[in-house]
This record gives structure tokens, C-alpha cells and sequence, in this order.
């Protein structure tokens, strides 16, 4: 899965904001002297192959009304994550839920990101995401503050 | 936040969960809602303007694009976060990082092409800063969405 340097200039153009014009791909076909359906016939390719995850507008959660958010962090036994990670998952207001391998000491190892409308319904959401997972033992790790922000930059990192 | 009418709200539907791969893409979504596309292209201005919209693109998987993340925690003293921050953010790998209310109190991601080189970088960042990195790679993905409903259920 090799990227070449079309699909390089197409990713960083999708990761960044796409002209809101009526023709959003044509300064890009132009620029790398392709068409604009070749250009859409490789970001369909992408998407299909599961490259491309998201297409299309990214909301600010703020904005949105989800203004209390928090990283929540589980501690599940190894027999118990997938059923756990499976339940949380079908909450609408859990974003991401990820099993990660993670320190003894720490041992939190199902994360997931909660969003709220305010600090009372997180707190009532976490309550029910933990009575329904049958974990009762986790870390809510709020944000105190943005330090970086930005797209991975496919380039040689 | 604004009343949003019912244009609005299908326009913010449509453009996160289903938004056409075409050459004209707000021409397609404005047949689909039956309006202009001039129409469309000034309602995702102002939607833009207004901050609710944060950009039209893409958002790319980066295990499938053959690269490897992993989410870092590290404790650091109070009086050091700005200067440690500064030097995280300075890695071109690095693509998320926050200060979050737990002893552990920075947190970040970093991409690397492999899981060797993201070691590497890990250690020299923890021989630069003298302070110790726990490394938390994903094992399972249950779940990634960054879209919202913001139909129905939106009362603000």
C-alpha cells in the first residue's frame, strides 16, 4: 500500500479543509496535472480500502453542544474487555473505545471518550456506561487544556 | 449556539454521514435536499463562520496507511509542563497532546512509521526531558466515530 505522490498531495488536501467551491478538486487536478475524477476515483479508492475513515464535514464538539467531555479509562480483565468494550460501544455518546495495552501500574485498559452536555449528564452517563459494562473501577481523565492539536503528516515520521 | 432550521440540520447530516464522493459534491447534496447549490455553499459558510463546522475533508486511518500510533502518558512536575509540552510538540509524530487532571497529566499520540522507530523516538524523547514515557499501543478497536446526531435530540 505504497503512497504515491498524487495520493500524498490528496491526502494532506483532505486533511486540511477542501475549497468550498463548486468544484472543491479542480485547482488539485490542475496543480498535479491529473483529471477531477481521477482525483475523486483515488479518494473513492481510499475510502474503500479503508484508508480514508471519514469523509466529509468534522464538527467542533463545543459548537455542537457537547461541552462536557472526558477521557474514561476502565479497568477490565482480559475475559471481560471484549463484552465491556462491545456494550460501551453501542453508546451514542462514547466517540472512541480502545483496548490498549497499558502499565500494571496503571492498569486502566479500556478507554473510551464520553461527550456530555454538561458536567451532571456526564457524570450520570459514566454511572450508566459502568453499571451496564459491570466495570465499576475507572479513571475519568478530563482535559485541562489543548497543547497540539494537527493532522499526521504522511511523510517519513 | 444559533437556532438551525431543518435545511441546516440535513446539511449537517448528510455532510457527516454521507456526504457524495463526486467531482461536484455540493452540487450532488443540494439535489439531494432539493435546494441550490448555491444555497448549500452558503449555508456551510456560515455554518463554518458560526464555529459549528470545523472543516470538510477527510479523516485517514493510520494503521491501514501502514503507519504505527500510540497514545503516551507521562507525569510530569507542575512546574515543568509548558517546557515539556513545547518539546513534545516539536515532534513531527506528534499529532494530539494534552494536559489532562490525572497524576498522569500529559497525555499524547505519537504516529511513526514503524513500532521500532516509535521506541526510538520514545526513548530519546525520555533521555531528552529525564522523565519516564508509558507507551499504551491499541490492542482493539471497538469503536471510532467523530460524528454527532445534531437532529433531534439537539435542545440548545
Amino acid at each position: 500500500m505504497k503512497l504515491d505522490d498524487i495520493d500524498r498531495e490528496i491526502i494532506r488536501l483532505l486533511q486540511g479543509d477542501i475549497p468550498l467551491e463548486t468544484r472543491p478538486f479542480v485547482q488539485l487536478a490542475e496543480q498535479l496535472g491529473a483529471t477531477e475524477s481521477e482525483i475523486v476515483a483515488r479518494i473513492a479508492a481510499m475510502r474503500a480500502n479503508g484508508q480514508l475513515r471519514r469523509w466529509g464535514a468534522v464538527l467542533r464538539h463545543h459548537q455542537a453542544g457537547y461541552t462536557a467531555n472526558a477521557m474514561v479509562a476502565w479497568r477490565a480483565k482480559p475475559d471481560q474487555a471484549d463484552q465491556a468494550g462491545e456494550i460501551m460501544a453501542a453508546f451514542k455518546e462514547i466517540s472512541h473505545c480502545y483496548l490498549r495495552q497499558v502499565p500494571e501500574d496503571f492498569g486502566y485498559s479500556l478507554f473510551t471518550m464520553v461527550h456530555a452536555r454538561s458536567a451532571a449528564e456526564l457524570d450520570a452517563l459514566i454511572g450508566q456506561i459502568s453499571l451496564q459494562s459491570g466495570l465499576s473501577d475507572y479513571a475519568v481523565i478530563k482535559s485541562l487544556q489543548e497543547l497540539k492539536k494537527a493532522s499526521v503528516q504522511y511523510v517519513d515520521l | 449556539m444559533t437556532t438551525k432550521d431543518q435545511i441546516d440540520i440535513k446539511i449537517l447530516d448528510t455532510l457527516q454521514n454521507e456526504f457524495p464522493l463526486e467531482e461536484r459534491p455540493f452540487l450532488a447534496l443540494a439535489r439531494q435536499l432539493g435546494i441550490s447549490e448555491a444555497d448549500v455553499l452558503e449555508r456551510i459558510a456560515a455554518m463554518k463562520a458560526s464555529g459549528l463546522i470545523r472543516r470538510i475533508g477527510g479523516i485517514f486511518d493510520s494503521g491501514r496507511m501502514g503507519y504505527y500510533s500510540t497514545l503516551c502518558a507521562m507525569e510530569v512536575p507542575a512546574g515543568r509542563i509548558s517546557e515539556v509540552g513545547e518539546i513534545i510538540n516539536r515532534l513531527p509524530g506528534v499529532t494530539h497532546n494534552y494536559l489532562r487532571d490525572h497524576a498522569f497529566n500529559i497525555w499524547f499520540t505519537l504516529t511513526a512509521s514503524s513500532p521500532e522507530k516509535a521506541a526510538r523516538i520514545l526513548s530519546e524523547l525520555e533521555k531528552d526531558l529525564g522523565l519516564p514515557i508509558s507507551s499504551m499501543p491499541t490492542l482493539k478497536v471497538y469503536k471510532i466515530k467523530v460524528s454527532f446526531e445534531v437532529g433531534a435530540s439537539d435542545e440548545a
